[in-house]
């Protein structure tokens, strides 16, 4: 064999490894759509969607309380996560002196490599406690006996939160970090203050990154499984408060599958045909947005 | 009014309250496990077997699990991975079949583990049956590839293209062929960054939960090929916690998490030293 | 230098799995003279699976050359990997239901299962009629007091849909009656546990296997969940732990569910469980 040929032979190998992930997801949405398609078709796409009862054992398939739960816990582990995290962004790129840098990029470099049960463990043994104590020592004439429990959309939420906080930071960082220079010098020089010159030209400038740094946070919190079943008391029922318990997409399939059979399978994976399509369509979303960054840059 | 010079101090005071709450948080979070976790984590726990379902005993045959299972999933996918990556940069201008296997990349790092999950079930531990004999490593480590395939093909890119033009125009220019020039030049001075991508990715694999628990059994026993089943260490975590929940199995499943913890601090500082490495070098 | 360098941490990696091998390989060659070999598959029920560990357990220290594999799954799983031949033995942990009996599965009952309902240990309430579990349960009874305990708001907290224990008991407690659709849904009975444990207004239910001091079982009607009482039939809520073989099972499966009838085995199901053969 010459090389000629054997160059060939090495870049249909290439090729192919290229198109791995390519097959992948379309092998991954195949599966899933095939494996749901039963349900939807049988009970008919809206009622699914907007179905607020969920009996599987009795052929009652309704996710809207799921739909409405995963969006419910999403934002409120952006609205508690994404200041902050775009805060310590900021912090890190413009004021930390380098020590203590050196302190925080490792410790949200290991915020984000823990496994996501550790972060249930701890919201399932301590956020849980902190928030049952509050809804029954300070809020107890106000809400609902059922929405005294600890598990809740709040506490969700803020483990949540904390699981987002390394993609925000570091998305964050880097897009405040890669504004040209000139901009920040300009500022200055027109005798405007660090701060002003932050939230008037640093942050507006890097704002298609701090948004991209938002939809993917987005992403992993609506994707989170583990911790969430841990701490949200999955219930199946449209939440309506901030303390009222919850349960997610990813949940439903997780917490149910283990003992699922016949047409509750399907429900299941029917389940994960909804939160594939959101998720594709949030990541659309976040090409468009981070490419409209670059031609802007 | 306010004035500019309070704005600039509140501002830079609130920012730095931010900073530091990020470490507070992250003290609290493995503070807390490590504070539960060390006192039950003896040598007998790291190196005995786990009995009555890991509430006694210890979890040896669980790292070993963990082990076989994460370097399983590394050789499966770190070749498809870094054969990606040098066709995207080496093979390829930008075009519409860049974009296309960009998009499935991209698409494929936002997929929830559930789905991979429910995926790993239908394709392998069902369909597949025959040849991965349902649940086991092998379906597992098919399912986790899969997962770390979209960090590896961008570390690994990044990586590549950071080898400047000019080594492998010297390369060419000697009558090296494309293939020569990949192999002998732009991979080993890519390696260090390839190297930090893979292990970075074992950080993924071993934090992995809800996909395995679907894809790969869960059975307590040491694998002793790759087509029996196995449990890694979180989801030993979580099945503790959870399916056993007595207070002995509760301080097991810390202890487990302030091992995880540990694993993870370790990895993290090996790809930190490795780029630090490679940094130097380059510059 | 850069190659070398890749090539050590390539090297510990080598290292550390041909250990990881070798103690592998240390740990599961034992010498047998009982000619018995093969490996058993068991995968299904999650609650059947501590009961199935054990019993592996001293299964292979009398065939050391068996390898007998337990894994969770759940009871459909079990059902579904028992009919395609994924494992050897699916085990459930509810009864089958009309479509799964035409799958021509041989069904060994090999122990019974108590469901204890439990609650906080500070909770007064030591009995409860059944009526009153049901009332509880599908919502018609709000707070302890009603039942004579302390003033505060019943939190239930239930097993997910399709769970065997669930199943058993929405059967022999509930009857047609719903579960209140408010109440807390945990996966596992180890997160029931936990549950309970956190907060005082609790009550759930959980395998009696997995009883101990963090939870105060309450007994029904005035019977104790016990081995005795649910054999003489006056604790009603229980269920079978059930075994799947297909047609023509290996030796080794045929010998372990031997294993698992006998005498010796029954002792070990009846640490925690109910035994069978009286």
């Amino acid at each position: 064999m010459n090389y000629k040929t054997k160059e060939k032979i090495y870049e249909k190998i290439l090729l192919i490894s290229a198109f791995f992930s390519v097959i992948t997801i379309i092998l991954i949405g195949g599966f899933v759509f095939k494996e749901g398609f039963p349900t939807i078709s049988k009970i008919g796409l809206i009622d699914f969607l907007l179905g607020k009862e969920w009996y599987p054992t009795k052929g009652v398939f309704g996710i809207f309380p799921m739909i409405v739960g995963t969006f419910a816990v999403t934002i409120g582990a952006l609205i508690l996560g994404v200041p902050l995290g775009v805060a310590t962004a900021i912090f890190l790129a413009e004021f930390a002196p380098a020590r203590v840098c050196r302190i925080i990029r490792p410790a949200v470099e290991l915020l984000a490599g823990i496994p996501s049960v550790v972060y249930g463990l701890f919201g399932m043994v301590i956020v849980n406690q902190i928030i049952m104590h509050i809804e029954r020592t300070y809020l107890a004439g106000i809400l609902k006996p059922e929405y005294q429990r600890g598990y809740s959309v709040l506490s969700a939420s803020i483990i949540l939160a904390i699981m987002i906080l390394p993609t925000v930071i570091n998305i964050s960082e880097d897009a405040i970090r890669s504004v040209p220079r000139e901009y920040k010098e300009a500022s200055l020089a027109l005798g405007a203050t660090d701060w002003q010159t932050i939230y008037k030209v640093l942050v507006p400038a890097a704002s298609s990154g701090i948004i991209a740094a938002v939809v993917l946070g987005m992403g992993r919190a609506l994707g989170e499984t583990m911790a969430v079943i841990m701490v949200a008391g999955n219930t199946a029922i449209v939440p309506d408060s901030i303390f009222a318990p919850v349960r997610t997409l990813t949940g439903n399939i997780a917490i149910e599958m283990g003992y699922a059979a016949g047409d509750h399978v399907n429900a299941l994976f029917a389940t994960g045909i909804v939160l594939f399509v959101i998720i594709m369509v949030l990541n659309t979303v976040a090409t468009y947005i981070a490419k409209r960054g670059v031609s802007q840059g | 009014m306010i004035s500019v010079k309070t704005t600039q101090k509140i501002a830079k005071t609130a920012l730095w309250i931010a900073g530091l709450s990020t470490v507070a948080i992250l003290i609290m979070v493995i503070g807390y496990v490590l504070f539960e976790g060390i006192p039950v984590m003896s040598w007998e726990f790291l190196t005995d077997k786990p009995r009555k379902m890991g509430s006694k005993g210890g979890i040896f045959p669980i790292i070993v699990a963990t082990v076989y299972f994460t370097a399983l999933t590394l050789a499966i996918a770190a070749p498809i991975g870094v054969g990606a990556a040098i066709y995207l940069t080496e093979y390829t201008r930008e075009g519409r079949l860049t974009r296309i296997i960009r998009f499935g990349t991209e698409a494929l790092a936002g997929i929830p583990s559930i789905v991979f999950g429910l995926f790993g079930f239908a394709f392998f531990v069902i369909l597949l049956e025959p040849v991965t004999h349902g649940w086991s490593l092998i379906s597992g480590s098919l399912t986790g590839a899969t997962m770390i395939l979209p960090t590896l093909v961008r570390t690994s890119e990044e990586a590549i293209k950071t080898v400047p033009v000019s080594y492998r125009e010297g390369s060419l220019a000697l009558g090296a062929t494309k293939w020569q020039t990949i192999c002998k030049v732009v991979l080993p001075s890519a390696l260090p960054g390839i190297v930090t991508g893979v292990i970075l990715s074992i950080g993924r694999v071993i934090g992995e939960t809800a996909a395995l628990m679907l894809t790969l059994g869960g059975s307590l026993r040491m694998p002793e090929s790759i087509f029996d089943p196995a449990r890694t260490m979180s989801m030993h975590l979580y099945l503790v916690a959870l399916e056993v929940g007595t207070q002995e199995a509760t301080k097991k499943a810390f202890a487990t998490g302030a091992v995880l913890i540990i694993t993870i601090f370790l990895i993290n500082t090996t790809a930190n030293w490795v780029m630090k490495k490679f940094i130097t070098k380059m510059s | 230098m850069l190659i070398f360098r890749g090539s050590k941490i390539a090297l510990l990696l080598v290292v550390i799995m041909v250990a990881a091998i070798a103690s592998t390989g240390c740990g599961g060659e034992k010498d047998s003279g009982t000619g018995l070999s093969g490996t058993v598959k068991i995968a299904g029920s999650t609650s059947v699976q501590p009961l199935g560990e054990e019993l592996a357990e001293a299964f292979m220290d009398q065939y050391p050359d068996v390898n007998v594999n337990v894994q969770g799954g759940g009871s459909s799983a079990g059902i579904e990997t028992a009919k395609t031949g994924t494992a050897d033995i699916g085990t459930t942990s509810r009864e089958l239901k009309d479509e799964e009996k035409g799958y021509g599965l041989t069904e060994t009952i090999v122990a019974k299962d108590g469901i204890a309902i439990v609650t906080n240990n500070e909770n007064k309430v030591t009995d409860l009629t059944m009526e009153q579990v049901a009332k509880i349960f599908s919502g018609d009874i709000k707070n302890w007091k009603e039942v004579g305990s302390q003033d505060g708001p019943i939190t239930v907290v239930v097993r997910e849909e399709g769970s065997g224990t669930r199943g058993a008991f929405e059967e022999i407690v509930l009857g047609n009656a719903k579960i209140i659709d408010t109440a807390i849904v945990q996966n596992a009975t180890g997160a029931v546990k936990t549950a309970v444990t956190k907060d005082v207004n609790a009550i759930g239910f959980i395998s009696l296997g997995s009883i101990d001091s963090a939870v105060k079982t309450i007994t029904v009607d005035g019977s104790e969940p016990s081995e005795e009482n649910v054999i003489n039939g006056s604790y009603k809520i229980s269920r079978p732990f059930i075994f799947l073989t297909a047609n023509e099972p290996s030796e080794a499966t045929e010998e372990f569910i031997k294993f698992v009838l006998s005498n010796e085995g029954q002792d070990i199901v009846s640490e925690e469980y109910i035994r069978v053969n009286n």
